[in-house]
């Protein structure tokens, strides 16, 4: 019970222990304490209302990077049926940073991609802790025309802090790598539902996110900069992360309120990780329902739908009156 | 004391502080940031802010750009008209963004226009690094789509010159998304098979270099100018070793498959209408 918990959260887990320690007292001792105990539960109730209602964007952020989080790995097997998992980008190598392959969907045979994180550390290290390469876009873009060849959606999951910065990636064309899958998404002629699972880092996370419909879990966060860097920038100092992150308007909220993302998928009390299979059906009822919507259009209205959702993000003015 | 009526007084040096040492003026002459050759600005200008003594290319601004490129320096220019807002209520963006208009003169970080070079018809555009170091955000992606639109429609060549740090940090997701509409237009382009030429100039970074400026049917880079999706600093702390010296240059690029060629600004001109020749 005690574990996992957030530092915000912990009025809550204390709470939670008394409870735990009346219950076990009265097992033990044969003591009648059911009403300490109904007042304590209706106390705890309050503050997890109070706590999870007014959840800050660093709380937020903070679930969002949860090390129990559910991965796509997990979404993968819990949302849909038979995920046959297909590797590799056929230039170079196979990223386990990204992974990719076909499954069904409510019976519906959709290709599925996203970033993945990794579960114990060993996963994590062999995962590059979720930061693909640029073998891992080139994976992801050579299921994804596979899926336009054969007429299936394309449904991409995103997780990552961004795409991994290093000698290597740079040589073999990080920027490319990225770059190409914007313009190729543009233009499939699939409908294709990207929902940010976790963290959306920058141009990493952008990389598989050109969809016609854009979700968001709750307590995830989208942003074009990790919120230390910009505060490394802005006030040499990583440790503003936290003024940084309010400042970039990066949750769920936010991002609808910029008319960025289509919905908000609710997440369990606590965050994902405190109810995963909960959250599977969450997410399962929320690409049925956005599938549906897009299953009528015809290819033409598909690519001309994602172009003006892209084509309409953007708050500017102009010096002439017309 | 006698011995102080014939003390020698101390002679001092001036030695100008490393302030003024920077602040030359911006006059006549002019100092060239990587040899230190000092420059005679008028002639600087006539070699296309090329260094004489050791090649250097200095930034260009955009109406430079534009003047050196265009047949009889003439062009009609887009959307001058559009500004930048605030969407996010960032602190001191507005005051940023009007200090660099009163500097540069220009209304955001990119300039678009349509002009003719070697009689070829081109929609152009030319970002300007003095504006928030190019940086694209709202304005400067709504403007490179609306280039790419009307050179889908008009069916003439888009060439465009990046010079930008990346997304913008201000205007946060909104800046992100930029990314996905410049490269969504260039995706109308590419199925109308319309010629897109991305010019990559000192800098080429972030998310300007993992959208538009990597998606050209021929991709160009000015010598020495600096390319990359991650900035040199990350890397570092990421890798924990010495990055080459070369590295995320032009000819770095060139080596590793990623540029169609690097070309001396002297001759980017005659390259490009020699391009646009096998294009037309």
């Amino acid at each position: 019970m005690k574990q996992g918990y957030l530092p915000f959260e912990k009025p809550l887990m204390e709470l939670r222990s008394k409870i735990e320690e009346l219950e076990q007292f009265t097992k033990e001792k044969d003591i009648d304490l059911s009403e300490e105990i109904a007042t304590l539960e209706a106390k705890a109730i309050r503050l997890e209302n109070e706590i999870y209602g007014n959840l800050s964007t660093w709380n937020k952020i903070q679930i969002a990077r949860h090390a129990s989080r559910p991965t796509t790995l997990h979404y993968l097997k819990t949302v849909f049926d038979d995920f046959m998992e297909l590797h590799g980008d056929r230039l170079y190598g196979d990223d386990p940073a990204i992974i990719g392959g076909i499954a069904k969907l409510n019976g519906l045979t959709v290709t599925v991609i996203g970033h993945e994180r990794g579960t114990d550390t060993k996963d994590k290290i062999a995962r590059n802790f979720g930061l693909p390469h640029p073998e891992g876009y080139r994976k992801a873009l050579r299921l994804m025309q596979q899926a336009d060849k054969f007429g299936r959606p394309i449904i991409c999951f995103i997780d990552t802090q961004g795409a991994h910065p290093g000698i290597e990636a740079e040589e073999r064309g990080q920027s490319e790598a990225i770059a190409r899958n914007l313009r190729e998404m543009a233009g499939f002629k699939v409908p294709i539902v990207c929902v940010v699972t976790g963290e959306g880092g920058s141009g990493g996370a952008l990389g598989i996110g050109v969809g016609n419909r854009l979700l968001m879990l709750e307590h995830a966060y989208y942003s074009v900069i990790s919120p230390e860097g910009a505060a490394a920038i802005l006030w040499r100092d990583a440790t503003k992360a936290q003024e940084a992150a309010e400042a970039l308007k990066i949750t769920s909220d936010d991002l609808k309120a910029l008319g960025v993302i289509d919905e908000i998928i609710p997440e369990p009390k606590g965050g994902a990780h405190r109810d995963p299979m909960l959250q599977s059906k969450y997410i399962k009822q929320a690409l049925i329902d956005h599938l549906d919507e897009l299953s009528p259009m015809s290819q033409e209205e598909l690519v001309e739908d994602r172009y003006q959702k892209f084509a309409n993000i953007g708050d500017f003015t102009s010096l002439v009156t017309v | 004391m006698l011995r102080d009526l014939f003390r020698k007084p101390k002679k001092y040096a001036t030695i100008p502080s490393e302030q003024v040492k920077k602040d030359i003026p911006e006059g006549i002459m002019q100092k060239c940031p990587k040899c230190g050759t000092i420059l005679i600005t008028k002639e600087l200008e006539k070699n296309l802010k090329v260094c004489k003594a050791c090649g250097h290319h200095l930034p260009m601004s955009a109406p430079e750009r534009l003047q050196s490129l265009v047949d009889n320096g003439e062009y009609h220019e887009y959307d001058q008209e559009l500004i930048s807002k605030d969407p996010l209520a960032f602190p001191d963006y507005v005051k940023k963004v009007q200090a660099d208009m009163n500097k540069t003169k220009l209304n955001e970080a990119v300039v678009t226009a349509e002009g003719k070079i070697g009689g070829y018809p081109a929609i152009i555009g030319v970002m300007d690094s003095r504006f928030r170091m190019g940086s694209m955000g709202s304005v400067v992606g709504e403007k490179i789509a609306r280039a790419a639109e009307r050179a889908a429609a008009k069916r003439i060549p888009f060439i465009l010159f990046c010079a930008s740090g990346g997304a913008r940090m201000q205007e946060g997701v909104l800046s992100l998304m930029q990314m996905a509409k410049t490269s969504a237009a260039l995706e109308k382009m590419h199925r109308e098979k319309v010629l897109f030429v991305s010019v990559l100039t000192n800098p080429t970074t972030g998310g300007v270099s993992a959208s538009f400026a990597s998606l050209g049917d021929i991709n160009i880079a000015e010598p020495g100018a600096l390319i990359g999706f991650a900035g040199r600093r990350v890397i570092e702390q990421t890798v924990r070793q010495k990055l080459p010296d070369d590295f995320q240059t032009a000819e770095f690029l060139l080596k590793h498959g990623q540029l169609d060629m690097v070309v001396p600004r002297g001759e980017l001109r005659d390259t490009l209408i020699k391009i646009l020749e096998f294009h037309a």
